[in-house]
């Protein structure tokens, strides 16, 4: 199959590309092209990512010293807020669907376009409104409360700007319900002939559960936000104990949210190690079929487990007991999907090339992150370690560790396929190990200090905790260091890299089938499927495909 | 023929399909907004199990007249919203500008009911806050719930009543195709702000009736 993209390469191009298809500004903010969109939200996501980056810098250099060198209480507690608040809503969330989702799950479905072109427009548009929100919350003086608002620090006594927070989050939730919906409906309605169910790549599956629990949590989110500002702004007690109201009801309300969040980040990670482990082992993903079911009861079950963030909060017993058993419940399919990417590698014939890295080092961090879960998930160790450092560094290994080396694992593979051209692999090398290196030098200090109890939220602590606390900050600059090189070498390589062919990496999927970068309409004639997804062994062995 | 050809957009093969399709997206949006008032609604259970003598006094206090009024006119709505898509279907032009119009029409009678319950209600000193009429724990907070509910509810609304009136317009004008699959879409979502209204009638208004 991919041999007939080939053939196609010498000749004149029939098609313009997506990229020069219109060169005004207008053509591009007026595109309902969902490649285009997925550059856009590709440059949106990546500037909040350093402006998110940006706040935990100067959060990680205040904390090189124990008593406080240069910010105010107040001033340390708006800029985790603020690094919170950008990272969850306006990069990790976004992250992976709205780009390469975005990019990939019609070419992957062998679509022309998304279900609803406009609706994905105004879904950018929506996320850009949001954003400039949460910047003008920034610059009327940010806000105080942590990412997660808890009242009634959010209702009564934090003196931020809450309103206009919740308002950037809450705007952000429909853009999210929007692509979701998009997504939803038309990994049902527009798979090309022959695409079944059981041929869809991992990474459509994973876009799809994603989705789903996009649609069915996002909305929660936005009743609890809107709860809050109705009794901070309208002063209608709806948590304040005062007049009866329970604050943990809007832990309870915010967490049915905020834990599938998680699942938001990490199920289209786990789409892209899928994808790019069976391109570069040259075989087809182990366990297609449990991949595809263990993401799905991922997707089902985190709906089940908000409750293990509040064992310490004043929930009963009981509650803690299912929430603890549940939680753990949540790994098994975790680790089936772990175990089969291992198990895809084992016989393989393996290139080491910088997609592959990363994802390597996604597969790593991840396992380390889910394991320290189930630590947390279970009541005792909780008890002691809640709030500490142990929580923050688990989940950034989750979110981090897992979501972002996915993310740039997916940028490196498709890179060629969005751009038309090619990186310097070596520098690609660099950048995943020293990524790699600087994520496990600044967080694995703070499991260690977590565990010895220094709270999370306190830029004062106890001088037994600097030198782990020094040995972070260094890892946050290697870090600083990862982030940047990508940014270097891949703006380098738009103009200088050489061109990449239509299937550089010899990848089965339709999205390899047509040029790069792909024209306007995908494909000149819709694909017809004829074989089931990943099929690298026939290849290798047989020499071609169909 | 045109007609088809100008209802039909990219990227769908046929007018089918895309009608298929935009109900199904229409149909996933109502999961998301069922959730959305889910929120409230378990809210509300949560505190009048807390607070049942409370809330049983506090929903005494509603305008039992106009929320039965209402309730009147939201369902006559959905009726001629029904026949509306019906007679698009159906291509029957006249109908479904006259259904659509009414539908449009109802909403507003609606809102302009509820905009006299609200006076009275404010006349009545049912905002909570320092001035509240009742006394009993809880009865604050279901008034809370009564206007955080009722409000969502008639934003809704007014995003309905605009739907529906463009579309009625744009179909006078022939700026739109009859054969589109925008009224099944929009009824659908008519008769979701409906079945919350349906929903919000027993908890707002009967509760404290009952005993």
């Amino acid at each position: 199959m991919t041999d007939i993209a080939l053939d196609r390469l010498p000749q004149a191009e029939p098609h313009p590309s997506y990229l020069t298809e219109g060169h005004t500004v207008a053509s591009w903010l007026l595109t309902t092209d969902h490649k285009r969109i997925a550059v856009l939200y590709v440059l949106s996501i990546t500037a909040f990512f350093f402006i998110g980056g940006l706040a935990i810098s100067v959060v990680r250099l205040e904390l090189l010293t124990p008593h406080g060198a240069f910010l105010t209480d107040e001033e340390y507690n708006r800029l985790f807020t603020l690094h919170g608040i950008v990272m969850v809503w306006f990069f990790l969330i976004p992250s992976i669907p709205t780009t390469f989702g975005n990019f990939l799950l019609p070419l992957m479905i062998g679509a022309k376009d998304m279900a609803f072109p406009r609706l994905n427009l105004i879904s950018w548009y929506l996320f850009v409104f949001a954003g400039l929100m949460a910047l003008y919350t920034v610059i009327i003086g940010g806000v105080d409360t942590g990412w997660t608002f808890y009242t009634p620090l959010s209702t009564f006594y934090a003196n931020g700007n809450v309103i206009a927070a919740a308002a950037a989050v809450f705007i952000s939730g429909f853009s999210s319900i929007a692509t979701g919906i998009n997504f939803i409906t038309t990994t049902h309605m527009l798979r090309a002939p022959g695409m079944h169910w059981t041929r869809l790549p991992l990474f459509v599956w994973s876009i799809y559960a994603t989705s789903l629990v996009m649609v069915l949590a996002t909305p929660v989110l936005a009743m609890s936000l809107l709860l809050i500002v109705a009794e901070r702004w309208l002063g209608l007690p709806i948590f304040n104990p005062a007049n009866g109201g329970d604050p943990l009801l809007f832990q309870h309300l915010f967490w049915f949210y905020s834990h599938p969040a998680v699942y938001i980040m990490i199920l289209p990670a786990m789409g892209v190690a899928s994808e790019v482990l069976a391109c570069f082992a040259r075989r087809r993903v182990f366990g297609y079929t449990a991949m595809i079911f263990s993401m799905m009861s991922i997707a089902v079950i985190g709906f089940l487990v908000w409750g293990h963030h509040m064992f310490v909060a004043g929930q009963s017993p009981y509650a803690n007991l299912v929430f603890s058993f549940l939680s753990f419940i949540v790994a098994v399919p975790s680790a089936i999907k772990v175990f089969n990417w291992t198990a895809t590698l084992y016989r393989g014939s393996i290139t080491l090339k910088a997609p592959l890295l990363y994802v390597m080092s996604f597969i790593g961090l991840f396992t380390m992150g889910g394991l320290t879960g189930l630590f947390l998930a279970s009541v005792p160790i909780d008890i002691h370690v809640h709030a500490t450092y142990f929580v923050v560094a688990h989940f950034h290994f989750i979110m981090v560790g897992g979501t972002v080396s996915a993310f740039f694992a997916a940028l490196h593979f498709w890179w060629p396929k969005i751009t038309g051209r090619m990186y310097p692999d070596a520098w690609a090398h660099y950048g995943a190990m020293t990524m790699f290196l600087g994520f496990i030098v600044t967080f694995l200090p703070q499991f260690i200090i977590g565990y010895e109890g220094m709270p999370r939220r306190y830029h004062v602590y106890p001088e037994q905790f600097q030198p782990y606390n020094v040995i972070s900050t260094v890892g946050a600059l290697i870090l600083a260091v990862a982030y940047l090189l990508p940014l270097f070498y891949l703006t380098w390589s738009l103009k200088y890299g050489k061109l990449a062919g239509n299937n550089p990496w010899q990848a089965t999927g339709l999205e390899w089938q047509t040029t790069s970068p792909p024209p306007k309409e995908n494909f000149e004639h819709t694909p017809v499927v004829t074989e089931e997804p990943y099929f690298y062994e026939y290849e290798t062995h047989e020499g071609k495909g169909s | 023929m045109s007609e088809v050809s100008r209802a039909l957009h990219e990227p769908w093969p046929s007018l089918a399909r895309q009608k298929e399709a935009v109900s199904f997206g229409v149909w996933a949006f109502l999961a998301s907004e069922v959730l959305f008032f889910g929120g409230l609604f378990l809210a509300y259970t949560v505190y009048r199990n807390l607070y049942p003598h409370g809330f049983v006094a506090a929903a005494r206090e509603t305008e039992i007249f106009f929320g039965t009024f209402n309730t009147g006119v939201l369902m006559t709505s959905s009726l001629t919203m029904a026949v509306a898509a019906r007679a698009a279907e159906g291509g029957m032009r006249r109908l479904t500008f006259w259904c659509l119009s009414a539908t449009g029409a109802l909403g507003v009678v609606f809102l302009i009911a509820k905009g006299f319950e609200y006076h009275d209600d404010i006349v009545n000193r049912l905002v909570p806050g320092p001035n509240f009429k009742l006394h009993e724990q809880g009865a604050e907070i279901f008034w809370a719930f009564y206007w955080i509910a009722t409000g969502i509810h008639a934003i809704h609304l007014t995003v309905g009543i605009v739907i529906v009136g463009t579309f009625a317009v744009m179909l006078r004008r022939r700026a739109a195709p009859l054969a589109g699959p925008r009224y099944e879409g929009a009824a659908l979502y008519w008769h979701l702000v409906d079945i919350m209204w349906i929903i919000l009638l027993p908890l707002l208004y009967l509760v404290g009736r009952a005993t």
